[in-house]
């Protein structure tokens, strides 16, 4: 359980040596270089941006590439291969790869290239198809699009915006031109609001008749063609099948790259990690013959780390301890168990400026209550399994989902300890199973008691458990402001506030309101009431006076004291807040047991018990899963507000080392 | 018959827990939902994420469920041999249901509208996960004290 002692490093060396002693430092990952350094008359910084823009092109082209292969010839896996995490590669291939970067670049680059010919290919077969479909009114016109008449007659294709037939397309032709006596008129076809039509009449007559047929709505069609509809589509159509045909090609062209996958995914990791390492370069200053880094090493590392570059470089190493006013960042370092615990801690805020670290101690409450809420035997038997059999199945999957299965898996142990305490194994399902398909009731007696059977106790013990968590977490404050030697701040924050609530405590342990709530009588020998009454009132008394000590006006000052004597209403929900502890144990209870009484509704015999396997399975599926939510959230909860309340803050900011950012494979390391 | 009417208002008791917690939760994670799909069709890596926050305001529902087979399982409905219940039991009965049903109903609604915004949160910084999820929890305290009153009066009543 600590935060991480961090040092200042700055290195001083020659700029000949500096891509090798980056490369080193990328390698050993420790230090965290700091970003943003001011240039001086001497040290100025190196613009690196062409060469950066140069590896970014190549990672995203690289990228790009393997994002084709995914599309057109997909890698097989498995449903938990999200879990395998990234693949273990050697130096020895690694190194090859660097060695034929440039081979590996133009494979990328033609699959871009392939990719994009058939993304114009498709857009040019969804114009082929519009086309077709726009003719498909036309395809019964016997003549060309683009027919404009004979030697002696005139033609007019087209289309007028109303519905008719032929009858009235002749009605509305000779109404429109009386005077024209021979025509040739015929509806080609009909949509929702067009009619597609053709009329011929004679050559003296085109000029009336085009604009007789205008009054009427009469536009010609914007696709024209010396081709007759029908051949015309044909003709699209051939194309289309040309294009498709070559997309196909296409695409086993792309396939046939499918071996180049892993080259590729080393070379994108290769261009990220110069990529970094080019961005480091460029925030370095640097003198016309050295250059200098500064930044943070913890201080585990500091000394190792000084004389391996002693011993490689010409430089000067300088490690020392931080300054006051330096803000570190914070790397957390804990024991296998802990170390699971620490995402529930970075969610929230990594420690902040001389916090402690809480992981360990929050583990152990983690597991407690998260045990405590799901509390049934089987379920935390299955969850243990599951997580534990990943884990095992999975060594190399990434780290943040390792340290959250972990979790799970040491609340499951808790959940199964839970569940044997207060007698849960799916619920009832023993009892269930006994009564409906052997005839006799057989109960697995609880080894503390049944929560169902007996809320109120259930609830003084979860108020009695969430007590010793709140107070477990002004200990720690009292242990931080002790460390730091602020004594006087230590009884007035904390252990004042402590005489105070273990006064009311034990004021209101012997009230008959308590005895009637809870059916436990407490009778203390009249000296203990009198001392709860005077380290209540002594308690508040100290309270009022010393809480706004900073100020001082003596009369804010007590007003003050009395604003923070308020917050016993606050201690007052807080304790209230744990009753979700027996609640959420309820829940999982009685639900498994819905389920159970659900399923054994069929009956016995063989319908019956084929009826509650179905139900069991899927009740208690569904039932695990929506528990497991909640204890999760809920735990989360408790430890956030009502523990991290009386203590923390966070606000650290997280160490973010300078090392080998590899998306898709981790390089073994060679010694 | 008067005596029968008993068991009538303990058996709406139990159904006001169900149903009206039932419809809160239904309502809240509904419109989390909506909004969680909005998420997933930007970034579908959010999706276990945002399905978290749309599963919150849910469990009002369930605390409804519980009360009501408490009830239920308390007068004797569910073993099939009905306790004869009086009239004022059943009104205990059934007041004893209402704070889960009516604060079910309510803060799940509003519990449904926080998931709403802290799935706001996790579209836009996803790493601040932890924190969001805290939002609609506040809310769900008040649903677990509602329950706890329903519960302890339930299981104090004597049938």
């Amino acid at each position: 359980m600590a935060v991480l002692e961090m040092q200042r490093i700055g290195i001083c060396a020659m700029k000949k040596d500096r891509k090798k002693l980056l490369e080193l430092l990328q390698q050993k990952g420790v230090v965290e270089i700091d970003a943003h350094v001011e240039e001086d008359e001497v040290f100025k910084k190196m613009d690196t941006s062409s060469s950066r823009n140069i590896f970014e092109k190549n990672a995203q082209a690289a990228e790009r590439a393997l994002e084709i292969l995914q599309e057109y010839v997909p890698e097989k896996k498995g449903m938990l291969a999200s879990l395998e995490g990234k693949a273990l590669v050697d130096a020895r291939s690694y190194d090859s790869v660097i060695k034929r970067q440039d081979a590996i670049m133009s494979k990328a680059r033609q699959l871009v290239s392939l990719s994009r010919q058939i993304a114009e290919n498709k857009a040019n077969i969804q114009k082929r198809e519009n086309q077709i479909e726009a003719l498909e009114p036309w395809k019964n016109l016997d003549v060309p699009m683009n027919f404009m008449g004979t030697r002696k007659t005139e033609g007019f294709v087209g289309t007028v915006s109303e519905l008719m037939n032929t009858e009235q397309l002749y009605a509305a032709v000779t109404q429109a031109v009386p005077d024209v006596d021979a025509f040739f008129a015929e509806v080609i076809s009909t949509d929702r609001d067009q009619t597609y039509l053709c009329v011929i009449c004679g050559k003296k007559d085109a000029p009336v008749m085009e604009e007789g047929l205008r009054s009427i709505g009469f536009a010609r069609p914007s696709q024209i063609g010396s081709l007759l509809p029908a051949d015309r589509q044909e003709q699209l159509r051939g194309k289309r099948e040309a294009l498709i045909q070559k997309n196909e090609e296409i695409i086993s062209q792309i396939a046939a790259f499918a071996e180049a996958r892993r080259d590729l995914e080393l070379v994108a990791d290769y261009y990220r990690v110069r990529l970094d390492k080019y961005e480091v370069l460029g925030g370095l200053i640097q003198s016309k013959s050295t250059f200098l880094i500064t930044g943070y090493v913890p201080k585990r590392d500091g000394e190792s780390l000084k004389q391996e570059l002693d011993r490689n470089f010409t430089l000067s190493v300088e490690v020392t301890d931080v300054e006051e006013e330096d803000i570190p960042p914070i790397l957390l370092k804990n024991g296998k168990l802990a170390a699971s615990f620490e995402g529930v801690v970075e969610s929230f805020g990594l420690p902040g400026k001389g916090e402690i670290d809480p992981t360990a101690i929050m583990a152990w409450c983690y597991i407690f209550l998260f045990g405590l809420m799901l509390s049934d035997a089987a379920y935390g038997l299955m969850v243990f399994l599951a997580c534990a059999i990943v884990l095992k199945k999975f060594p190399r999957m990434g780290e943040g989902m390792q340290k959250s299965l972990r979790l799970f898996m040491y609340c499951g142990i808790s959940t199964l300890v839970w569940g044997v305490l207060f007698g849960g194994y799916f619920g009832d399902v023993v009892d269930v199973v006994s009564r409906t398909f052997f005839g006799q009731q057989v109960t697995i007696k609880a080894l503390w008691f049944v929560p169902l059977n007996d809320p109120m106790k259930m609830l003084v013990y979860s108020m009695l458990f969430g007590l010793i968590h709140m107070f477990l977490g002004l200990g720690l404050k009292a242990y931080m402001l002790i460390r730091d030697k602020k004594y006087l701040d230590c009884f007035c924050d904390v252990g004042l506030w402590v005489i105070f609530l273990m006064g009311l405590i034990l004021m209101f342990l012997p009230s008959s309101m308590f005895a009637s709530i809870s059916q436990m009588y407490f009778t203390f020998p009249p000296a203990v009431n009198t001392l709860a009454k005077a380290m209540a009132i002594g308690g508040a008394a100290g309270i009022c006076l010393m809480s706004g000590r900073d100020n001082k006006n003596f009369a804010l000052r007590i007003a003050l004291g009395a604003y923070d004597l308020y917050n016993v209403t606050g201690w007052l929900s807080d304790v209230l807040s744990y009753s979700r502890l027996l609640a959420l144990g309820l829940a999982t209870g009685v639900i498994a047991s819905v389920i159970n009484s659900m399923g054994s509704m069929a009956g016995s015999g063989v319908v019956g018990a084929i009826v509650f396997i179905l139900v069991f399975v899927v009740g208690h599926v569904l039932n695990l899963a929506i528990n497991i939510l909640g204890a999760y959230v809920h735990t989360n909860r408790l430890q956030y507000v009502e523990f991290f309340g009386k203590f923390y803050e966070g606000g650290g900011r997280p160490f973010n080392p300078f090392n080998m950012k590899t998306k898709y494979v981790d390089i073994k390391e060679e010694n | 018959m008067l005596g029968q009417l008993g068991g009538v208002y303990a058996l709406l008791g139990a159904a006001v827990a169900a149903l009206l917690a039932g419809i809160g939760s239904a309502v809240g994670v509904a419109i989390a939902g909506q909004a969680a799909a909005g998420v997933v069709t930007e970034d579908p890596a959010k999706f276990s994420k945002v399905l978290i926050l749309q599963l919150l305001p849910g469990t009002q529902g369930i605390y409804g469920l519980l009360v009501a087979f408490v009830t239920l399982s308390k007068t004797g409905l569910l073993g099939g041999s009905m306790a004869a219940i009086d009239v004022p039991t059943g009104l205990m009965i059934l007041a004893a249901c209402l704070p889960i049903g009516i604060v079910g109903l309510i803060s799940a609604v509003n519990q449904g509208k926080t998931s709403v915004a802290s799935i706001g949160i996790v579209a836009k910084k996803p790493e601040q996960f932890g924190k969001a999820m805290l939002f609609p929890a506040m809310v769900e305290t008040y649903a677990i004290l509602a329950l706890l009153v329903s519960i302890l009066a339930v299981n104090s009543i004597p049938v």
